[in-house]
């Protein structure tokens, strides 16, 4: 099970990285969002995998008497599904804002903070 | 009935029980104080009148508690914390040693002085915008990042920082800001998600996330763990935060769109965040992973600080020739951590003592030179000399300072990173540090020539000058700049706390046991 998840994990990341080496805002976004659930399968991956065992402790004993499932790394998980959401949400909206305002979404294009053929300094007076 | 099951069982042994000394909740202080006034001021975002007074109440407040926080670590020793009462590593532990409590200071000091700075440059729209809010919050996620001591909670306190930054980088809406947020807000965002990537793997391999425990059981795993490739990946995504190169071009791209209190801002905190974070994991968790990545992060850092500064050399807008001049002072600060020493890691932590301050300073001073000359072009600012003397002199002042000449406080780290280079026979990295202090020296020398000391520009200025600039407008200029000149002439108070700090992360001991008081991991 880990491995055919890690063969997943690593899918998601080649994927991701492609996109988010494209000129195009929209196809970075779409990076982007892969990106986070590749996270999240990674971490998911990470704490490892077990079958479904109800996490119930007997009367009696400390510890569960099989192992059963980590809960953190779901913790996790879900703090981070969180954080990337509101990032891509953030993300999207300043990816529209910047193709009405700049007029492109191709990011050579995007260069009024870094105009082409800027001068150099003077060089005395 | 038999003990073990029933609901009385020994707490003891899972949770702290004895409640925590008033006096260390001090170490929670700086997190809490600007999240409850941001929540504060975004209710009354509309009563944009009252944000001035409401906001330097909670920043004094914020410099309050970290001077008290830093006098009684520096006192007493690191302060532990731990969230949930669940006993380290199991709790989530907030914890304030030299190194966090020292650069939380600092960053109290700056944020400061940006307030007072702020009520000219952000204007009734910017304030309805949620400015205050956004810095606030900025700032929860600055000591948040200083004072964890858990390191996912470093990865959730990086995203406050950084969301919030995005708040104010945008603020104004104008079309630059956006182009430069974009190129911001995707690198710094896929930055962030390597940190995580590093931060699921090592949880993966360890089990825990305490830095305390992390520290004690990667020193112990010897071959077990695919360690090297994590340190690799933490050097990765921390060297993105801090700019540093190949990794820096988001910075220049971005930091000279926003308002100029903005950029100060920026540049004072949040590369420096990156560079904790840097030393923390690197020197603390990894340390004989940091020694063979050594080689690569000197290269790093020699090629940061010298094309940095060639970066800055080429601009003609003197807000983004700045911006390369903070590119090229990470360089600095990742030579002492490539070299490691007790004196390298003192001067890397002074040197980010230092640039908060001057690097902070530096920017509303172009702010000031843009207003009063009515351009921020090197073709159309003249005769500022001449029409704002005490201007000037500020100017020569932090222009030093941030060249690392005497007798400012850019000297003293400067001097230990290449006294420190020339013992480990690294003649190159000194070379590079002190033609990266030529460099500088010749880029800020040119803009004071040619801004301050030159009468007629070639061409004329683009905006319209703003109000007149009163003492008002000086005070936190001044105020950094006392700093400047305060640690120049007597650099002993903050080189000792900068010492301290070296030490508690290169010989952890006392970090971990103030952890986990039973020495060792669960």
């Amino acid at each position: 099970m880990e491995t055919a998840l890690s063969v997943l994990v690593g899918l998601f990341f080649a994927v991701a990285i492609y996109l988010l080496l494209s000129k195009h805002t929209i196809r970075i976004l779409l990076g982007v969002a892969l990106l986070g659930n590749a996270v999240n399968l990674l971490i998911f991956t990470a704490g490892r995998v077990l079958r479904e065992t109800p996490p119930i402790i007997p009367d009696g004993l400390y510890t569960p008497p099989v192992p059963v499932a980590n809960p953190l790394p779901q913790a996790l998980i879900l703090t981070a599904i969180v954080i990337s959401f509101s990032f891509f949400a953030f993300l999207l909206v300043l990816a529209y804002r910047a193709y009405q305002d700049i007029g492109t979404d191709d990011t050579d294009e995007m260069r009024l903070a870094e105009p082409e053929g800027d001068r150099l300094p003077p060089l005395g007076y | 009935m038999a003990g073990a099951a029933s609901p009385h069982a020994d707490l003891a042994s899972a949770m702290v029980l004895q409640p925590v000394a008033a006096a260390d909740w001090l170490v929670v202080a700086p997190v809490v104080i600007p999240i409850v006034f941001g929540a504060a001021l975004l209710m009354f975002r509309k009563e944009t009148q009252q944000h001035m007074v409401v906001s330097i109440i909670a920043f004094a407040l914020l410099l309050l508690a970290d001077a008290a926080l830093l006098w009684r670590v520096i006192e007493h020793g690191p302060i532990v914390m731990t969230m949930g009462r669940w006993l380290p590593p199991f709790g989530i532990t907030f914890q304030a040693d030299v190194l966090g409590a020292g650069l939380a200071t600092v960053a109290g000091l700056v944020a400061f002085a940006a307030v007072l700075f702020s009520f000219r440059d952000i204007d009734t729209t910017g304030r309805r915008y949620g400015f205050y809010t956004f810095f606030l919050l900025m700032m929860a996620g600055v000591h948040g990042a200083f004072l964890t001591g858990d390191i996912f909670n470093l990865y959730v306190w990086f995203e406050v920082l950084l969301i919030s930054s995005f708040g104010l980088l945008v603020l104004g809406s104008e079309h630059e800001q956006i182009d430069g947020a974009v190129k911001y807000a995707f690198l710094n965002l896929v930055a962030t998600t390597l940190f995580l990537i590093a931060v699921g793997l090592l949880y993966g391999a360890f089990g825990t996330l305490n830095m305390a425990d992390l520290a004690g059981k990667i020193a112990a795993a010897k071959g077990q763990a695919p360690v090297m490739t994590l340190a690799t990946l933490f050097l990765f995504a921390f060297a993105m935060k801090a700019a540093a190169f190949p990794v820096n071009f988001w910075l220049p791209a971005s930091y000279h769109t926003p308002r100029i209190i903005v950029s100060a801002l920026f540049a004072g905190l949040l590369t420096k965040v990156g560079i904790y974070a840097l030393l923390r994991v690197l020197v603390m968790l990894f340390p004989v992973e940091r020694d063979m990545l050594a080689i690569v992060i000197a290269w790093v850092a020699a090629f940061t600080m010298v094309l940095g500064i060639l970066g800055a050399l080429a601009q003609s807008d003197i807000r983004r020739a700045v911006g390369f001049v903070v590119v090229s002072g990470i360089g600095v600060m990742l030579a002492g951590l490539a070299l490691g020493s007790e004196l390298g890691l003192t001067a890397a932590i002074l040197y980010a003592l230092h640039s908060m301050i001057a690097m902070t300073a530096v920017y509303m001073l172009v702010g000031l030179m843009a207003e009063a000359g009515g351009s921020v072009s090197l073709h159309s600012l003249a005769g500022l000399y001449r029409a704002h003397p005490f201007m000037a002199a500020l100017a020569l002042v932090l222009f030093f300072a941030v060249a690392g000449l005497p007798p400012f406080s850019g000297v003293w780290p400067k001097v230990f990173v290449v006294k420190a280079s020339l013992d480990v026979g690294a003649w190159w990295l000194a070379f590079a540090v002190l033609l990266t202090g030529l460099l500088t020296t010749i880029t800020l020398g040119r803009v004071f020539a040619l801004a301050f000391w030159r009468n007629h520009a070639e061409e004329p200025a683009t905006m319209v000058p703003g109000d007149p600039i009163t003492w008002k407008t000086y005070a936190p200029v001044v105020l950094l700049t006392a700093a400047v000149v305060f640690i120049g002439f007597y650099p002993q108070p903050v080189l000792d706390v900068a010492h301290a700090a070296a030490r508690t992360i290169l010989f952890s001991s006392g970090y971990v046991n103030a952890v986990l008081p039973a020495g060792g991991g669960a």
